[in-house]
């Protein structure tokens, strides 16, 4: 009967139910737009660490982000080699430059310099064209969602670096850049062409371990080996790319406290449309008391109001939620939703219905039964 | 009382007329209000509510008729006295544990009702039974048992609204009646019926005082329910000043129900 008589409390006033829903609706999109965009901005700010070979990272000290590398010199990767435990050690160059476009004007991009034979950091998803295909002149790999930036359209198409001709041997799907400035993958050595960067000079080795060797003890020895360079693990290259890109910038903090306000302002829109509805149906609380029910009861019937309230809040959110999501699949910041965050957001939307009925609950628990006799 | 917050037990005693005192009320004292603005609702007053009869509180507005049903009901604690029902003492009692005892012991029957505008006849009954724990189909017969016993077994479906406030009073005599308690207590259950629902009620209720287990009192000021009690106490100022009992109050009753069946029928 408690939950008979919620479902009943809640679609007897269809205004006030329009009103809490939303307001779930509200908090529930908010939120979920607001974390989807935090984990797409993770993801986009760790693809590029996940996705190499190197178990660890030799750069420059204080190297805070990916994208932000500063160059070292191309001989710590031989010393890198003679490492014991150490398999393999890669050279990659990034660092941003101008890409002017044919049409005139220029973008900012990230260059990153791989040889795809070496496998330390590949394009990935290529849709158009092939890896193999960067090993031709003047050979650049972009992704699809920057062509309008790049001012390109088509495999074949050219552009400037400096003042070197690049031309677009193929395309990829969906590798994009926290930083905006669109990734252009290309070698080594047409990097350091398009950089100015001297030949002696690289920005990271990547490391890629021997199988079963100790990650931390290679790391220890690497460190001794070359001392003006830091060596970190993917984890912690990955770990500081995120804290730098989403705390330091405040970019993370911006969308976290989004959430949070999306959870304040549908706590107390549900708070007060839940409390006023605890007031209208206060006579009827009342006679419960009168009835002898007891304070437990009467906690269970608001709370299954609330209850009520957030599944079905949750549901009508998350069908927008998702529909934005899917909108937002083909933008350079794509919103995530995947089972956990779907999971999470109906814990929040249930804790919120729950806070907001404490203030219901409070409400009741001050009725005096003797109402009961004075209507 | 026990460790677990529930009254304990005493020996039930006999009525004068032989029945067996379901509610005893001892020099209940009841202040209302703080400070410079209390008063004393209840003066001392003392009453005993015998199984198998239907006693009457009768007195003028602001007599403290309401506030007495009310202490009686464990809704309101005295200031003063004490408060037994079915065997069991409620001093010192807490709320939960008055709760308890109002679930087990005490059916209501309101002026106004307070049927659950939102629940079916049917459910307005169940929902007594649903605060004692008691669900599932068992329930339902018992509710729609409780609705046959006040001619209403043909609105089980039917919500407040589309009941006429004689069948409203009925229901909330059903809910009232469905838990078997020892005491049923009415608050002016006619003040909102016209007079011949007014007269149907009240003879359901003195039907249901019948009952050798049950004690019903009802609060009024109608006179005319006057013929259907067995026992009338009258109040004045916060105190009981009289005290009539109807010998010949069943008799009356049934004379009167003839009485109607007989105008029916013509």
């Amino acid at each position: 009967m408690t939950f008979t008589l919620a479902f009943r409390n809640l679609f007897h006033d269809r205004i006030r139910l329009a009103v809490t829903m939303v307001g779930i609706l509200f908090s529930i999109v908010l939120v979920a737009v607001q974390l989807g965009l935090y984990l797409g901005a993770r993801n986009i700010i760790v693809a590029m660490i996940e996705r190499s070979e190197g178990d660890l990272w030799v750069m420059a000290y204080g190297t805070k982000n990916f994208e932000e590398g500063q160059p070292i010199n191309a001989r710590e990767r031989f010393t890198a080699l003679s490492v014991p435990g150490v398999a393999k050690a890669v050279p990659l160059i990034v660092s941003f430059t101008d890409w002017r476009k044919p049409s005139g004007g220029s973008t900012l991009v990230v260059v990153i310099g791989s040889d795809a034979e070496d496998g330390g950091l590949r394009p990935w998803n290529v849709v158009e064209g092939d890896v193999s295909g960067l090993g031709a002149r003047d050979a650049v790999i972009i992704d699809k969602t920057y062509l309008t930036d790049l001012g390109v359209s088509s495999v074949g198409d050219t552009a400037q670096i400096g003042a070197s001709r690049v031309r677009i041997s193929g395309f990829t799907d969906g590798i994009r850049s926290f930083t905006v400035s669109p990734y252009v993958f290309t070698t080594t050595n047409r990097a350091r062409s398009l950089l100015d960067m001297p030949a002696d000079m690289i920005t990271y080795v990547l490391v890629k371990l021997e199988p079963g060797a100790d990650p931390e003890a290679v790391r220890n020895l690497l460190r001794e080996k070359v001392p003006d360079s830091e060596v970190l693990t993917k984890a912690e290259f990955r770990d500081r790319s995120l804290n730098h890109w989403l705390f330091a910038t405040g970019a993370g903090v911006a969308l976290i406290g989004g959430a949070i306000l999306g959870l304040v302002v549908g706590t107390v829109i549900v708070a007060q449309t839940l409390y006023s509805s605890t007031k209208d149906h206060i006579n009827e609380f009342a006679t419960l008391r009168a009835l002898g029910s007891s304070s437990g009861y009467i906690h269970r019937v608001i709370l299954a109001q609330a209850a009520l309230s957030a599944v079905l809040g949750y549901a009508l959110g998350m069908v927008i939620a998702l529909t934005v999501v899917y909108l937002s699949e083909r933008t350079a910041l794509p919103i995530v939703m995947t089972p956990s965050l779907a999971a999470l957001l109906l814990a929040l939307t249930v804790a919120m219905c729950a806070v907001s009925a404490l203030s219901a609950i409070g409400k009741v628990m001050r009725i005096d039964p003797a109402v009961v006799f004075n209507r | 009382m026990s460790a677990d917050g529930t009254s304990t037990l005493t020996a039930p005693s006999l009525a004068p007329g032989g029945n067996h005192v379901v509610l005893e009320a001892r020099n209940i004292v009841k202040e209302l209000g703080h400070g410079a603005r209390k008063t004393r609702a209840l003066k001392g007053v003392s009453l005993t509510l015998n199984a198998g009869e239907l006693t009457l509180l009768m007195g003028p507005s602001g007599s403290g008729k309401t506030t007495l049903l009310s202490i009686l009901g464990c809704i309101l604690t005295p200031t003063e006295g004490t408060l037994t029902i079915a065997s069991h003492p409620t001093a010192g009692l807490s709320p939960e544990a008055l709760a308890g005892l109002r679930r087990r012991h005490v059916g209501f029957i309101f002026q106004s009702y307070n049927l659950f505008p939102t629940l079916t006849a049917e459910e307005n009954v169940r929902i007594a039974l649903d605060v004692r724990g008691e669900r599932g189909s068992d329930a339902v017969v018992r509710a729609q048992r409780a609705l046959q016993q006040v001619g209403l077994r043909h609105k089980l479906r039917s919500y407040p609204a589309n009941l006429s406030g004689g069948e409203q009073q009925r229901v909330a005599v059903a809910r009232a009646l469905v838990g078997a308690p020892s005491v049923m207590l009415a608050d002016e259950p006619t003040a909102a019926l016209d007079s011949e629902n007014g007269v149907a009620v009240m003879q359901l209720l003195s039907e249901i005082a019948k009952d050798a287990s049950r004690a019903v009192l009802a609060v009024t000021h109608d006179p005319r329910t006057i013929p259907f009690a067995n026992r009338v106490l009258r109040i004045e100022d916060g105190l009981i000043v009289g005290e009539e009992r109807r010998a010949e109050g069943v008799e009356t009753v049934h004379q009167l129900a003839r009485n109607r069946k007989r105008k029916a029928n013509a």
